[in-house]
């Protein structure tokens, strides 16, 4: 399953960052996805291929987003004569303030996203490629080397590597569970503090993402005040990504951090740093546009000329400041895509139960999070990788198995179900169903 | 926490000394080792300076969390890394003050003949009307067709590899053969694409040095190395001086004395960093020459980064002589070498974000593709530009076209300067010229040049670069840009030196 790299008998040696393995890439997680390359599954040349369930991609808004550029192509263009000045300007723009336009674009629209109940400043918007970089960046800005960050499990999988590669710095887990369904509670926060210390390690911050990610639930606001009033007791950092907040199904539901710390008027927000990008929302991962909105003055120049080594391409600030700026389309796109994800949401929780499955209850993101701890042979995380594995090579999907998110409960897992049509979604939960059947077969035969 | 600079004296001297220095130092070693780890993180030192950021920054909010901080007593200001501290600190470079006179006072011929004219930023605007007419007849149709394929938003939109389309990269493959000479070719497959030149370099250092190693680099150098190469990394720059006496080339035996030297202060030299053509002489580095330094590298067994940013802008007569046209022999050893070559320059699209690092190193290759996730470059941008670098007929027509229009304006700039008494390095490409204004300085040190600067940008209206911004070690020269200039302003420079000259004669 590891991604075998020949060692050269290079003379010359490399640095420590280029032989560690924390890129992660020999996870499952990521051995799931080398699988469906290999054997994709496609509706007519390869009907029974594996599905992708493990990509949190958003598909199901692109109508929205063609049909605007289809309408206002001039603003992704520079054919006109007029546009050709600023083309000139554009192409040799390479300001890491980044262009003002966008800026206020993006600003308006996560305010937007927020049903207007929380106000962002331009001026604090600093933009990065992506939220990889956005989140690698803030971790260089708040932690050195030998540092940590305190992350509530389960987590992305790609914080391994994001937050912890070039920077040397370590992720200690807050330990969540089902039995309060996965929220962080101030005992777990100060276990995890008090873990740190012991090993002498000092903490630095705590990075939630909120919704969450793979729980795709929202975290309620009176663990968001308790989570503040932690790290202002250990005067720590506190790091919110909220790459999924335009994804919750229901507007009302979400709680920014953004809007906890304008209740308490904005007492403890030096110390607050949020992550957004579009890659999930608008779902435009190729364009490579993250975003770090920090309080904090000196994160914020400092952010700001580090994100020399991330810039996002003049070119794509341009096109997009036009369509967030927009109005009519903003709020009409994050109406529909949030319904549609509703929709879809409840296609795959309705399949998956009369399956016999039980999900986490979730109101956000592209993911639901899927109890299969019924069906482990045994409760341990050798367990949970042997159900994975029969699920990928038999059953044909990919899906990711909670412990690549570090969680702390075998046999659960996240299902992707916004990056594939309709059609493949019923293919999958068919084929899940057909699996439930066969394994409940199983232990009939079993017990006779 | 600082090393006890004492002890090397030990370590050369005499054995009687060694327990008298060494272990009052040994003892002050772990006193600051027991303070720091007993200072409580509350009291830490305060960070709190007035912001250097934007002005516009939402006044209400900066001022209520100070007053409520300072009635709270006890918790301090919540604390940034020590990396992001020295990031963090107030540009004071000449470089950045320069930069920011000319935008607050920016000379226009006709509404503010009195501004400063901008000699310090190292683009290329003479050649821009070629590129708006290629995107006027190629462009018809936006980036993002809706006609499906792989122009609609659904090809581009979505996840793609992160060190680059193949497309580009093939596209990119063929232009940099074009730009570096016939005698080179590349593969894509041995290059990762990145959003700049800037994490090209940041990359490569990290996969090719530990913290507290070192990559020494001739002077003077482009002083954003200062920061590609060590902000984040821990990666040290150890200069290697050069001389006008060499026409600023770099030579063997300071390579070899700067290593040694590294060596005997216990610091691992990892590689040398080399610009070719150079920033901000323009000089070339003849073929012996780089022969030498590939031996030397394998002599040392350490690697070679070769920054090779301005191989399509070399306008003079002399050869650019690229590292990949060295490598065909075959008792090189290729895996220590590694270019960086980007389209800020050359194609003047700074802004589009467009690196390349091009590495024979198969290791090096597979962690720089992984890391590169951190700076990829944006979809729609990757599509654009593989269409203009796959229009081979327009890619030389200006490349040709630029070199000239620079060779005029470098001729002109070089004969104005001339007429004043000041002379200028060699220099066969890049966008500027590298002028000894020695004569001109108060006194000959880095403050006299310095003094001269102030004077060139308040009196003469002029932003140039000091010498001292790129690390040059014998004070006087400038870094003067004159692609973002017209013919028009150049006897206005030209003057505004010249009034310079006269304060500075008259005061002497």
């Amino acid at each position: 399953m590891a991604i075998e790299i020949e060692q050269q008998p290079s003379a010359v040696g490399l640095s420590k960052v280029a032989a560690s393995e924390t890129h992660g890439e020999d996870s499952p997680y990521f051995a799931g996805w080398k699988a469906y390359d290999e054997d994709p599954y496609d509706e007519h040349s390869n009907p029974s291929g594996v599905v992708q369930m493990g990509l949190a991609e958003n598909q199901v808004s692109f109508d929205l987003l063609e049909d605007y550029l289809e309408k206002n192509s001039e603003a992704s263009s520079w054919g006109s004569k007029e546009e050709v000045s600023s083309f000139r300007e554009n192409a040799l723009f390479q300001d890491y303030h980044g262009l003002q336009s966008f800026r206020k674009a993006m600003a308006s629209f996560m305010e937007k996203i927020r049903g207007g109940r929380a106000k962002f400043d331009p001026e604090r918007v600093v933009l990065t490629a992506g939220a990889t970089a956005a989140n690698e960046l803030l971790t260089f800005i708040l932690a050195d080397p030998g540092d940590a960050l305190l992350v509530p499990t389960p987590y992305y999988p790609g914080f391994d590597r994001d937050l912890r590669w070039r920077t040397g710095v370590k992720i200690v887990p807050i330990h969540c569970d089902s039995s309060n369904d996965f929220q962080i509670t101030p005992k777990a926060l100060e276990a995890a503090y008090n873990a740190a210390e012991a090993k002498n390690i000092k903490v630095r911050g705590v990075l939630i993402t909120n919704p969450s990610n793979p729980l795709g639930a929202t975290i309620q606001r009176a663990v968001l005040e308790e989570i503040l009033d932690f790290v202002t007791r250990k005067n720590i950092h506190l790091v919110s990504d909220e790459i999924y907040s335009g994804s919750v199904f229901s507007s009302s539901e979400f709680i920014s951090i953004a809007e906890v710390l304008a209740a308490q008027n904005y007492k403890k927000a030096e110390r607050v740093h949020i992550v957004y990008s579009l890659s999930k929302d608008l779902g435009l991962p190729g364009f490579r546009v993250g975003t770090i909105y920090s309080y904090n003055d000196k994160v914020v120049t400092t952010a700001r000329r580090m994100s020399s080594f991330t810039l996002i391409s003049s070119q794509t600030q341009h096109l997009l400041a036009a369509m967030l700026s927009d109005k009519k389309f903003t709020e009409n796109y994050i109406k529909t895509n949030r319904e549609r994800l509703r929709k879809r949401y409840e296609m795959i929780i309705e399949g998956l139960r009369s399956a016999g499955i039980e999900c986490l209850k979730g109101n956000a993101g592209l993911f639901c999070w899927m109890n299969l701890s019924p069906l482990l042979e045994k409760a341990t995380r050798e367990g949970e990788l042997a159900l994975w594995n029969s699920i990928l090579h038999e059953v044909k999907l990919n899906i990711s198995p909670g412990s690549s998110c570090h969680c702390s409960e075998p046999g659960w897992f996240r299902v992707c179900f916004a990056n594939m049509s309709e059609q493949t979604l019923e293919v999958a939960l068919k084929r899940i169903h057909n699996f439930m059947e066969q394994q409940r077969e199983l232990k009939e035969m079993m017990i006779t | 926490m600082r090393l006890i600079v004492p002890l090397q004296g030990v370590v050369q001297g005499r054995g009687g000394l060694i327990l008298g220095s060494l272990i009052p130092c040994a003892l002050f070693y772990f006193f600051q080792l027991y303070v720091k780890r007993h200072r409580s993180p509350k009291s830490g030192s305060n960070h709190i300076s007035p912001s250097q950021s934007s002005p516009n920054l939402a006044e209400l909010q900066r001022s209520s969390s100070r007053s409520n901080l300072s009635s709270r007593g006890s918790i301090g200001r919540v604390q940034v890394s020590s990396r992001a501290s020295s990031i963090a600190k107030p540009n004071d470079s000449p470089y950045y003050i320069g930069l920011d006179k000319v935008s607050e006072d920016a000379y226009d011929r006709f509404d503010n003949p009195d501004g400063v004219i901008q000699l310090g930023l190292s683009e290329n605007r003479l050649c821009f009307d070629l590129i708006e007419k290629w995107f006027s007849e190629n462009l018809k149709d936006s980036v993002i067709g809706s006609d499906g394929g792989d122009l609609s938003i659904s090809g581009i939109a979505a996840y793609q590899p992160l060190d680059g389309l193949m497309e580009l990269k093939v596209a990119m493959a063929g232009f940099m053969s074009q730009v570096m000479g016939p005698a080179v070719s590349f593969d894509p497959l041995q290059m990762v694409l990145t959003c700049g030149a800037t994490p090209a370099i940041e990359i490569l250092c990290f996969c090719l040095a530990d913290p507290g190693n070192a990559f020494l680099v001739p002077t003077p150098y482009y002083s954003g190395f200062d920061r590609d190469v060590r902000w984040r990394t821990g990666v040290e720059l150890i200069p290697v001086h050069c001389r006008n006496t060499d026409n600023f080339i770099i030579s063997i035996t300071s390579l070899d004395q700067a290593f040694n030297q590294a060596r005997k202060r216990g610091v691992k030299v990892r590689g040398i960093l080399l610009s070719n053509p150079g920033n901000p002489v323009g000089n070339l580095l003849p073929r012996e020459t780089l022969d030498d330094i590939l031996y030397f590298s394998q002599e040392k067994n350490i690697h070679i980064i070769l920054d090779e940013i301005y191989a399509g802008s070399v306008y003079g007569t002399e050869e650019h002589v690229s590292m990949a046209e060295l490598l065909d022999s075959d008792d090189i050893d290729k895996t220590r070498i590694h270019m960086v070559y980007g389209l800020s320059k050359d194609l003047a699209l700074p802004g589009f974000r467009v690196g390349v690092i091009y590495s024979f190193n198969d290791t090096v290759l597979v962690a720089a593709k992984r890391l590169a996730r951190f700076s990829s470059i944006s979809a729609p941008t990757q599509r654009l530009l593989t269409s203009m670098l796959s229009d081979t007929r327009f890619t030389l027509t200006y490349i040709n076209t630029s070199k000239k229009r620079i060779r005029k304006m470098h001729d002109l700039f070089v004969a104005g300067l001339k007429q004043l008494g000041i002379e200028c390095a060699t220099s066969s490409a890049g966008f500027y010229c590298w002028a000894n204004m020695s004569k001109l300085i108060p006194s000959y040190s880095e403050k006299g040049e310095l003094e001269l600067w102030e004077m060139l940008l308040n009196i003469g209206k002029i932003n140039v670069t000091p010498g001292s911004a790129f690390h040059c070690i014998e004070p006087g020269w400038f870094r003067c840009c004159f692609t973002t200039l017209s013919e028009e302003d150049i006897p206005i420079v030209i003057e505004g030196i010249r009034k310079v000259a006269e304060t500075c004669k008259s005061s002497s």
